[in-house]
C-alpha cells in the first residue's frame, strides 16, 4: 500500500490522541444579540472569519454565520440585529473532547464551525473549524517526525564529530530485582539508544535480545544490579553485574533447558532455562563469572 | 501476507497501531514461553501468544516482532497497549484459541520462522570480518 494511506491512518490515530482545545482558536470574536448585521459584516470582513458565536451576559445563546448575512442582504433586511437572524440551537464541543469526536460532529452536522465550551462551567473558550483540525494534525505529524529525526541525527554523529584515535560511548542502567512491572525497560531504552547511534538493526537486535535475557535474570533471581553498555566503533560490549546469590554451577546454568525458576516465574513465560544459552548463541563472545553468596558478573560482546 | 489479511483470517480486533496495519509480515510464530520467542522469532513477524503481560511487548520489541495477536479472547492491561503504541508494535486480539489461530494463518500460506529463506531474516552470527 502507499505511504499516503499510511499517513492517513496515522492521522486518524492522532485524532484520537489530540484534544479539541489543542486545535481550536481560543478567545474567538463574539457578537451580542443586539449587534447590528452591518457591524457583523465589517467584523467578518476585517477579521477574515465566516461566523461568530453570540454571547448574552457571558452565556452562549446562538451562532451567526456569513450565510445568515447573505440571506439578510438578499431580503434587503440590512437594518436588523444579530439576535433576530442567528441560529438559536447551538451545537457545541467540549474542550477536552478528542479531535476525532469533533470530526464526526462536523460530518454529521455539516457545519463549518463549532463553538467550544469548558465542560464544567459551560463557558465559551474557543471556536473550531475543519481548517483548525487540519492545521493541528499536520503540525503534530511534523513534530513527531522531527523529534525522532533529531534524536537520531544528534546521536549518530557522535562517532564522526569527536576527534580521537578511538572512541566509545558508555551508558549504565539500574535493574531492580523483583520489579516485574519494569522488567525489560532497561533493555528497551538501550535498544532505542543503539538505534539512535546509527548501529545496524541486526546488531542492535542481537544486543537487545541478549541484554533482555540478562535483565530478566537479574529481576527474577537477584536483588538487582547494573547493566553497562560500551559502544565502540567495532563492537558493543554489555556487562551485567548483580549482588545476587551467585550461580553454583556455571556449566549447568549454560545447559539449554536447565532451570531453577519457581513456578510463578514460569507462569509468566520465563524461566525455561534458555536465558544464558540464548545469550551465548547471540553474542560473538561471552564471559561469565560468579561467586556463591556474592555476585554474578556476565559480559558479552557483539561485533558491528 | 499483510496484517489486514491476518486480521481478517483471525477475526481479530486491533488494539493499537492501526496506522501500520498495511505492513507486510514475513512469518509467524506462536509461543507462551518468552525465551522461545527470543530464541526463535524472526524480525518482521507476528507473534501469537496467550500471555498478556508487559513483558510480551518488551520481548516482541527486542526480537523485532512487528505485531502481536493475543489469542483466546485475552486482553492485555492498558500499560501493555500504551507501551506497544509507543514502540510502534501492532496489537490485536482474537477469540480463537492458539491452535486454530496458528492453523488458519499457516493454511493461508504464512510461513513459520524456520521456513523463511536464510539470509533474509535469520540473525545468523556474523564473524569478525
Amino acid at each position: 500500500m502507499t505511504n499516503l494511506s499510511k499517513e492517513a491512518t496515522k492521522l486518524q490515530e492522532l485524532a484520537y490522541e489530540l484534544k479539541v482545545e489543542q486545535a481550536m482558536t481560543p478567545d474567538p470574536v463574539t457578537v451580542a444579540p443586539r449587534t447590528p448585521m452591518t457591524r457583523l459584516r465589517e467584523l467578518l470582513r476585517d477579521r477574515r472569519i465566516s461566523g461568530a458565536p453570540v454571547l448574552s451576559r457571558g452565556k452562549l445563546v446562538g451562532i451567526v454565520t456569513i450565510e445568515d448575512l447573505i440571506k439578510c442582504l438578499m431580503k434587503g433586511r440590512t437594518g436588523v440585529a444579530v439576535g433576530s437572524v442567528m441560529s438559536q440551537e447551538v451545537h457545541t464541543l467540549c474542550a477536552d473532547d478528542p479531535l476525532v469526536h469533533a470530526v464526526s460532529r462536523f460530518q454529521e452536522l455539516g457545519f463549518g464551525r463549532l463553538p467550544v465550551v469548558d465542560r464544567a462551567s459551560g463557558r465559551l473558550v474557543g471556536i473550531l473549524t475543519m481548517g483548525d483540525i487540519l492545521r493541528c494534525l499536520l503540525k503534530q505529524l511534523e513534530v513527531d517526525y522531527r523529534e525522532e529525526e533529531i534524536h537520531r541525527y544528534r546521536a549518530s554523529h557522535i562517532f564522526e564529530d569527536i576527534l580521537a584515535d578511538d572512541i566509545a560511548v558508555s551508558f549504565r542502567y539500574q535493574v531492580v530485582g523483583g520489579d516485574f512491572h519494569r522488567a525489560g525497560s532497561c533493555s528497551s531504552r538501550l535498544r532505542t539508544s543503539l538505534l539512535r547511534l546509527g548501529l545496524s538493526p541486526e546488531a542492535v537486535r542481537r544486543v537487545a535480545i541478549a541484554t533482555y535475557e540478562a535483565e530478566m535474570n537479574l529481576v527474577i533471581y537477584t536483588p538487582g544490579g547494573t547493566l553497562d553498555a560500551r559502544v565502540g566503533k567495532e563492537r558493543v560490549v554489555v556487562r551485567v553485574r548483580d549482588g545476587g546469590p551467585g550461580i553454583p554451577d556455571i556449566e549447568k546454568a549454560l545447559t539449554p533447558g536447565f532451570s531453577t525458576a519457581p513456578d510463578w516465574v514460569r507462569a509468566m513465560g520465563f524461566g525455561a532455562g534458555m536465558g544464558l544459552p540464548n545469550i551465548k548463541e547471540l553474542a560473538d563472545e561471552m564471559r561469565l563469572d560468579s561467586k556463591i553468596g556474592e555476585f554474578t558478573d556476565l559480559e558479552f560482546g557483539v561485533c558491528l | 501476507m499483510n496484517l489486514i489479511k491476518i486480521r481478517q483470517l483471525l477475526e481479530a480486533s486491533v488494539l493499537c497501531g492501526a496506522e501500520s496495519i498495511d505492513q507486510e509480515i514475513q512469518c509467524g510464530g506462536g509461543a507462551d514461553l518468552m525465551s522461545d520467542v527470543l530464541a526463535l522469532m524472526e524480525p518482521n513477524s507476528i507473534l501469537l501468544s496467550g500471555l498478556t503481560t508487559l513483558q510480551v511487548v518488551y520481548t516482541a520489541e527486542m526480537s523485532g516482532v512487528m505485531a502481536i495477536c493475543f489469542v483466546r479472547g485475552k486482553r492485555p492491561p492498558p500499560e501493555a497497549i500504551e507501551l506497544a503504541r509507543a514502540r510502534g508494535i501492532v496489537l490485536m486480539a482474537t477469540r480463537l484459541p492458539m491452535f486454530e489461530s496458528c492453523g488458519r494463518l499457516y493454511k493461508a500460506g504464512l510461513k513459520g520462522s524456520s521456513e523463511v529463506p536464510p539470509g533474509t531474516a535469520r540473525p545468523g552470527k556474523r564473524r569478525h570480518p
